[in-house]
């Protein structure tokens, strides 16, 4: 089974390389374009029936730095 | 001394931190690999070297902070053993917990590579003891991810609690109340972004980062 995990930086630190893309998409035209905050995302391929919970552990432990950051999981029970 | 210096996959400054530690210690520290389970028998001083861990995969630091050799390493600090982090060292400590806060991507986002005047907060600890309070003094820095960054409420018990070991003078990397260098409650554990291990002989252009060490000998010693 695969899952998605989405690390974002939390809301109030500062994010300079979000504020870089802001600019450059500024720079290209768009003026539509109020904040960009950048994120990752982290693709695992894991065995079936792999629980939440272990997923969670493995956000809080290593995937995401929750001093910083928040993480969000997506399962994809079929893919 | 006993000294212990750890090596990542992508360590790069371990051998000028062996250089400097052996020259003012006049003994050759072990060169410690991450897999290792345990230290050598003795370590009574423990550096983490700067470099690129993991290529800074993830985050740089976050999984050298979960190398195997690591636990002995926290084991160690909760001793007493003094342990220091430099650059991605630092970085390494903030992953693990032994330190608060972390380390972002510095704020122009540009990598700095210079020598940066800092001033000397806590003249106190075992690392600082040879210098005076407030003393101005420069290392060099060289880091992508120095922002050092932390909630209010840590930034402010670090300040109160004396914690704050060095200071940028100029802005170099946007760190919260330009913190360069922290440390831990006991005050046995330093992180710091600049380079002391590279401010040792003329050679260097500087000497300030000799007496950083030579505090550390005498108190250990």
């Amino acid at each position: 089974m695969k899952a998605r995990v989405f690390v974002t930086l939390k809301a109030g630190v500062l994010d300079p390389q979000g504020k870089a893309i802001h600019h450059a998409l500024e720079g290209l035209g768009f003026s539509g374009v109020n904040d960009v905050r950048a994120g990752k995302l982290i693709e695992l391929d894991l065995a079936d029936g792999t629980e939440d919970s272990e997923i969670e552990y493995m956000c809080r432990k290593l995937l995401a730095n929750t001093v910083i950051e928040n993480f969000r999981i997506e399962r994809l029970e079929n893919a | 001394m006993n000294s212990a210096v750890i090596v990542f996959p992508g360590s790069n400054c371990d051998r000028d931190l062996a250089v400097a530690l052996e020259q003012v210690t006049g003994r050759k520290p072990a060169m410690v690999w991450h897999k290792d389970g345990a230290l050598p028998e003795g370590v009574d001083f423990i550096g983490i070297p700067g470099g690129f861990s993991y290529g800074d995969y993830l985050r740089s630091g976050a999984m050298a902070a979960r190398s195997p050799i690591m636990r002995a390493v926290t084991e160690a600090a909760g001793r007493g053993v003094p342990v220091i982090g430099i650059c991605n060292g630092f970085q390494v400590l903030t992953e693990t917990g032994l330190l608060p806060g972390a380390l972002m991507r510095n704020a122009r986002l540009s990598f700095v590579c210079r020598p940066v005047p800092l001033k000397v907060e806590n003249s106190q600890s075992l690392f600082t003891a040879e210098y005076d309070s407030g003393e101005e003094i420069v290392f060099p820095v060289a880091h992508h991810d120095g922002n050092y960054q932390a909630d209010e409420a840590t930034l402010d018990r670090l300040e109160g609690e004396g914690r704050v070991a060095f200071r940028y003078l100029d802005e170099v990397n946007g760190s919260a109340r330009g913190i360069a260098g922290i440390l831990n409650d006991s005050g046995n554990v330093l992180g710091l972004m600049p380079h002391p291990e590279r401010a040792i002989e003329p050679a260097h252009g500087g000497t300030d980062g000799r007496r950083l060490f030579e505090g550390l000998l005498e108190t250990v010693a």
